[in-house]
């Protein structure tokens, strides 16, 4: 529909929309969040839900204990190897349309703890992230410009075409692999399909070096 | 607390037990006291039930892994290099540690006097890895004997769940020992360089390519 | 192996002998459980409601600060501390502070420990308001008293923030004293905030205190004996709560403490009721003694002139430095070989030994009351996992 005659309708009382708007909309009014935490994030996500950020502004105060009632999970804090089954599998039993936001630096790539032996570089190696806030950390604030964020991004949805978003895309695998424990690493260390492994461009990053090929 | 007191009466109700003091020379002095595994558990029960300061509280077990170190001093010796005296340089050549260690530190909270330091050291760090478990006589060390067991690799005989506490069930190594290398992964780091470069490199080889 | 084969060996490894015993039920509690404050698991056999054993599994945030700490000098692993327990970061920099500076013999100027007294009394007063909100929501009051908690903890986070430009990770000592001065006016906001907080345990208790809710699913319930909390190396608020007085700002008298007059609350019962009071009652100490710091805080310098922040390279040796944090004892035992890294730097986190007699709490109670007494604990998995 034309946007002019849109405004000039609501202008005069008629509220016109389209199926795909509205339904964008109706989603990324409830996003409704899995009741997870795992680090020291997870105390600023509460923060966030408390009285002075009060994100139940923004439709997503209802916190879900169950991944089947949750549309969108915030993994807030650092993933260790031993936690990261469990989080590929809470992420497989939720349900479609599911989104995730990778909530601080040990989420995103393991953070200041990014050299132990015990501690998963990054969710993005498991599951598909929509939004990463960065922050050691994050400050309510942030949490809340993410929310922002994925609400935007709901809303730039197509229902059809080939830009459809996955869960109205039969093709589009909606489970991932889970991670089995090794005798020294997880099995398999990342899923290829997800994530590949991002290669540095050697002819620049050896050109500063005295010596190199 | 004085340590000389301790050990002497140690010594005098627990026969047949070797102890050591070991200095130590940084301004905090707490010196500690290396117990010989056989006789441990029973030097252990003396500080907790019998000695005149009981121990009843048991506050931190730590493992230590002190890997073989070569050490080698120079000491000046007088010589006589052809017929005429010199000074020289004999470097003597020393190994040390080769163990895994077990630190207990105990207090009294009925005369809140304390920390008395116990060590224990293990024979090698292979196979004769075995020390006596004190989690009989306080239930603190219950857990942080099985991150020592779990991390290092210390085996506590007489401990009543003796599992891994930190890592999952089937992981093989003890992370904690200084030795242990981290399996392969590699990550995007964006201004490469040194180690990070040759690792980024060998994952091209091996991702065939940029 | 995976989680489920996990808890079905433990099934199968635990027959009864009894045919006619009703067959016991195994229940993985977590790690992701919305009670469990954190990623923490508890593989639990029920006997119809009754638990029958109790086995804790730790390790899901095992985050490796032993090991990091080895390859990081001993300034580096300051902001490592905050880490830990991550709600109270300055009492965790406060304890590797301290154990640092006994490690090296280094002394703290006057204004420096009257600082570290009013952010550490601060620190406290923030955790247990929070706990006592948590453990109330674990007993089902969906939300308020936990919303009044973090009320109070955003006032007393804004002055941190003011103090040392993070809300939760402080990063604020430095061996030999601190690293920034309060701001201007920030000691006025800090009397403001410490004067109306009075006025919000009265809230807080009147809310409370007598409710028979409250009382019902308390009262009696995760005791444990006074022995038992000494043998098993509870500190803080919990042995307390057993009866036992060791409390490290008097046995110890650590920095300052000695110049401060305050009592030591101490339970009877040693039950969930007792662990709840007494978290109160600590907090009304912790006021007085924020009262008096205030009064008496000096002017001068807050930095030791003849610490070495950088190219800090203490004596080898060892040095064990404890210090009474908001959960128990917290202490860093540091072992020094001559170089920048420490060789050796182990915490010894209150949380995880506090949970050695979690089993013997919970036997015989039913499940509803294993997320009461997990709640009373008070425990952070940041500092059980490390």
């Amino acid at each position: 529909m034309d946007e002019q005659l849109k405004s000039e309708l609501s202008r005069q009382g008629v509220v016109a929309t389209s199926l795909q708007e509205l339904y964008n909309w109706g989603r990324k009014s409830s996003l409704w969040p899995l009741n997870f935490g795992l680090a020291c994030c997870a105390i600023e996500m509460i923060a966030t839900t408390m009285a002075r950020y009060d994100l139940a502004r923004f439709g997503a105060e209802v916190f879900r204990p169950s991944p089947r009632q949750a549309d969108l999970m915030i993994v807030a804090g650092t993933v260790t190897k031993k936690m990261a089954p469990q989080v590929v599998r809470l992420y497989n039993q939720m349900p479609e349309p599911k989104y995730v936001i990778s909530m601080g630096a040990c989420a995103i790539s393991g953070g200041p703890f990014k050299q132990g032996y015990n501690v998963l570089k990054g969710i993005d190696r498991y599951i598909p992230v929509d939004v990463y806030i960065p922050g050691c950390p994050p400050r309510p604030e942030a949490l809340i410009d993410a929310f922002l964020l994925l609400q935007k991004k709901i809303d730039e949805q197509y229902l059809t075409g080939p830009n459809r978003p996955r869960h109205l895309n039969a093709d589009m695998p909606s489970e991932f692999v889970v991670p089995e424990f090794g005798e020294h690493d997880l099995e398999p260390t990342q899923n290829r399909d997800v994530w590949k492994v991002p290669l540095v461009n050697i002819s620049i990053a050896g050109k500063n070096e005295s010596g190199s090929d | 607390m004085n340590l000389e007191a301790i050990k002497s009466e140690i010594e005098a109700n627990v026969p047949g037990c070797q102890l050591e003091i070991i200095p130590n020379t940084s301004p905090s002095a707490q010196h500690s006291l290396l117990v010989d595994s056989a006789h441990a558990l029973t030097v252990a029960s003396f500080l907790r039930d019998g000695a005149t300061v009981r121990l009843d509280y048991c506050s931190n077990v730590t493992g230590i892994d002190w890997p073989v170190k070569e050490v080698s001093t120079k000491t000046k010796v007088k010589k006589i290099v052809d017929g005429v005296e010199k000074d020289v340089d004999e470097v003597v050549k020393t190994q040390t540690g080769g163990y895994l260690e077990a630190v207990y530190h105990l207090y009294s909270m009925e005369q809140r006097q304390g920390p008395v330091i116990l060590r224990m050291r293990t024979e090698d760090r292979t196979d004769r890895v075995h020390l006596p478990s004190f989690t009989p006589l306080w239930r603190s060390a219950d857990f942080q004997e099985r991150e020592i067991f779990d991390l290092f690799g210390i085996i506590f005989d007489g401990h009543p769940d003796l599992r891994r506490l930190l890592m999952w069930e089937g992981f093989v190594d003890h992370p904690m020992r200084r030795d242990y290398v981290d399996p392969d992964d590699y990550e995007y780091e964006p201004t490469a360089h040194d180690e990070v470069l040759k690792r980024a490199r060998e994952h091209q080889s091996a991702e065939g390519g940029l | 192996m995976s989680v489920l084969t996990e808890t079905t060996v433990a099934l199968s490894s635990d027959p009864t002998t009894d045919p006619n015993a009703s067959q016991l039920l195994e229940v993985s509690m977590g790690p992701q459980h919305p009670s469990t404050h954190g990623v923490f698991r508890m593989d639990v056999a029920l006997d119809g409601e009754q638990v029958v054993k109790l086995k804790p599994v730790f390790g899901y945030l095992h985050r490796n600060h032993e090991k990091i700490a080895e390859s990081q000098n001993y300034l580096g692993c300051m902001p490592y501390t905050d880490r830990l327990d991550y709600i109270c970061s300055i009492t965790n920099n406060w304890a590797y502070a301290l154990a640092v500076e006994t490690l090296a013999g280094i002394k703290v100027p006057e204004r420096a420990e009257y600082l570290r007294v009013i952010t550490g009394e601060l620190t406290r007063l923030q955790n247990h308001a929070s706990l006592i909100g948590f453990l109330m929501q674990d007993m089902g009051t969906s939300g308020t008293p936990l919303m009044y908690a973090f009320r109070e903890r955003e006032k007393i986070l804004d002055l941190f923030e003011a103090l040392t430009g993070a809300r939760m990770m402080c990063n604020y000592m430095r061996f030999g004293g601190c690293r920034v001065d309060a701001p201007a006016g920030w000691l006025q906001q800090t009397q403001k905030v410490i004067d109306a907080f009075p006025k919000f345990l009265d809230e807080f208790e009147s809310l409370l205190r007598t409710n028979e809710i409250l009382m019902a699913r308390t009262q009696g319930v995760g005791r444990v004996s006074r022995e038992l909390a000494i043998n098993a190396g509870l500190t803080g608020p919990m042995a307390r709560a057993s009866g036992v007085n060791y409390d490290l700002r008097k046995v110890d008298s650590y920095g300052i403490y000695d110049r401060f007059s305050f009592r030591v609350p101490l339970g009877e019962f040693g039950d969930v009721y007792d662990r709840y009071m007494i978290r109160l009652l600590e907090m009304r100490e912790s006021v007085e003694i924020l009262k008096q710091a205030m009064r008496d805080i000096p002017s001068g310098p807050i930095m030791d002139p003849g610490t070495k922040i950088r190219g800090f390279r203490p004596k080898a040796g060892e040095a064990y430095g404890r210090i009474e944090a908001p959960k128990g004892e917290l202490g860093f035992y540091l072992i020094s070989d001559g170089t920048g890294n420490p060789y050796r730097f182990r915490v010894r986190p209150p949380s995880l030994i506090n949970l050695t007699v979690l089993e013997d709490m919970c036997l015989g109670r039913n499940v509803a009351d294993i997320v009461i007494i997990l709640g009373s604990v008070d425990i952070v998995l940041g500092e059980v996992d490390r």
